[in-house]
């Protein structure tokens, strides 16, 4: 079999062993339904009883404050569209938010435009950051809602939660962050953090696809998005996912437990991957060069396209990502990429490398090898890069 | 997503590089865009005797690139006017409905070389060849 290096743990997360063993009894032999009275469902319940408190003490939080939820995306959706939808009745009809949020957020923000509330997209800095104040100056009379993510997916910028979340607090304000990119990566304290609303994946961490979670604090009143049976105290409708919500609290659990180490061990192969790359001529950094999710590497190589980039890459085995328009599905490159003023250009040579606790100082060496030759062979092919070059060598 | 085809053209492109010798050259697409080919022909008693191309655009856009010079190649201009982005989206197997617009560019580069040859020979290119807009390619879907 080819070798296979994985470089896209910002995507999604081969699903680690040990969860893996934790999840498959809840298919095999412990399968019953945690809402019947038997002994074999209540061994369910049991189980999700005890990883919903796996999943609060990871974010310091009470077990009854966490909502089981089929992903990340359904989390974002619930938080926002129950906030406001429940506000609307108060009168506070606007949200803030960033523009480089992800599309579970933004569109769920263009959803609720439709449906006439307010939406305050802030923009970012050149690093994808966003100043405290701005959040301060922005909140208005009627506003409802701050959504601002914790990390983006794309550029691996950490935002400011724990100042914007003060922020909300003394302005009486409700605040909810998009962390599925950053749960298992860094400390969160949801109490300390002034954080209200918090959504998170479990793809992300290990677990398998189709497992997320709403910590909603105690006292937050929002509408119910899915309606149906009494699961999660009648919040969240909808036959639990025993196997999946097993994995979730595994996961997060041994994340949290092995922090320190994870980030060291990421860090290490990000900074290692970072400073190599940028030795290749016009090259550029995307994102906080510091305050940065310690796997993410998100680097231009100007006058090549990422989409040829990625291909030659997965023939050498390499999974990466771009944010190329030939990668997101439309005409446009990302709108993160945008958002912190690169040209389009520069934007369609985007490469995201992001490293995992499974991937080693080896596979980081081996994309290291790969790759410059790949970035030379398409540029010199490509008419832009010789319009880049032209005069340089005069 | 790709075709064997487009995968080959994609891995091993024919023609590429630069005519020192070309007396016709035309470039279409924009950086922008994320596309921009050009096309070098060498023209000779209305044959096309040599052909080269530079991309810089995704798999398809190399890969339609490559399929363009070599239908071309060898052709008199009378014939390379009248390649279609179809007839390099058929020779190529197939491409996915976005990628579509990368065979109008490739379309659209030869024509844009063989203007050059005609503005080159003193020749209005504009009866002959047609009107080449520019980036167009880039919204046909």
């Amino acid at each position: 079999m080819k070798k296979i290096v994985y470089a896209d743990n910002a995507a999604t997360t081969p699903v680690s062993p040990q969860v893996l063993e934790a999840l498959l009894p809840y298919y095999k032999s412990e399968y019953g339904n945690p809402s019947s009275v038997y002994s074999l469902a209540q061994q369910a319940r049991a189980a999700v009883d005890d990883a919903r408190k796996k999943v609060a003490d990871a974010l310091h939080a009470q077990p009854n404050e966490i909502y089981f939820t089929s992903c990340g995306t359904e989390a974002d959706n619930w938080a926002l569209k129950g906030t406001m939808r429940r506000l609307a009745q108060k009168g506070k009809r606007h949200l803030l938010t960033t523009n480089i949020e992800h599309h579970a957020i933004l569109h769920t923000c263009a959803a609720l435009e439709k449906e006439g509330f307010e939406i305050t997209y802030l923009p970012v800095d050149t690093y994808g950051q966003i100043d405290p104040a701005q959040v301060e100056q922005a909140i208005r009379e009627d506003t409802g809602l701050v959504s601002i993510m914790y990390a983006n997916n794309e550029i691996g910028t950490i935002l400011p939660i724990s100042e914007i979340g003060a922020i909300c607090r003394q302005k009486g304000v409700l605040f909810h962050t998009d962390a599925v990119q950053a749960v298992g990566n860094v400390p969160i304290d949801v109490v300390a953090q002034n954080i209200d609303m918090l959504s998170l994946s479990g793809h992300k961490l290990n677990a398998p696809k189709g497992i997320g979670a709403l910590y909603l604090r105690k006292g937050v009143v929002i509408d119910t998005f899915m309606d149906g049976g009494s699961q999660e105290r009648g919040r969240r409708a909808g036959t639990e996912n025993v196997a999946g919500i097993v994995a979730l609290g595994t996961a997060i659990a041994y994340a949290t437990q092995h922090l320190d180490e994870r980030i060291a061990h990421e860090t290490a192969l990000r900074d290692r991957c970072i400073q190599s790359l940028l030795q290749i001529p016009h090259t550029r950094l995307n994102g906080d060069p510091v305050r940065r999710l310690p796997g993410n590497v998100n680097v231009s190589f100007e006058g090549i396209e990422g989409e040829s980039m990625l291909m030659m890459l997965d023939m050498h085995g390499i999974c990466a990502s771009s944010g190329s328009a030939c990668t997101s599905g439309s005409l446009d490159p990302s709108h993160v990429l945008l958002a912190i003023g690169l040209p389009h250009e520069v934007a369609h040579g985007s490469l995201r490398l992001s490293w995992g606790v499974q991937n080693t100082m080896e596979e980081v060496e081996y994309v290291l090898e790969t790759l410059p030759p790949i970035i030379q062979r398409l540029r010199s092919m490509s008419p832009l890069w010789e319009k880049i070059t032209a005069g340089e060598n005069n | 997503m790709y075709s064997e085809k487009v995968l080959d053209h994609f891995t091993n492109p024919r023609n590429v590089g630069e005519l020192s010798d070309a007396n016709g050259i035309g470039e279409v697409g924009n950086p922008q865009c994320g596309d921009i080919m050009k096309m070098y022909l060498k023209i000779e008693n209305g044959v096309i005797e040599d052909v080269k191309f530079k991309t810089f655009g995704c798999g398809a856009a190399i890969a339609t690139s490559s399929m363009a010079t070599e239908l071309v190649k060898g052709a008199t201009v009378e014939e390379a006017l009248k390649l279609t982005n179809s007839a390099v989206v058929e020779a190529l197997d197939g491409l996915p409905p976005v990628k579509i617009h990368c065979s109008v560019l490739a379309e659209q580069a030869v024509k844009a070389a063989i203007s050059d040859y005609y503005t080159r020979q003193g020749i209005d290119p504009l009866p002959i060849v047609g009107e080449i807009k520019d980036c167009d390619a880039c919204h046909v879907h």
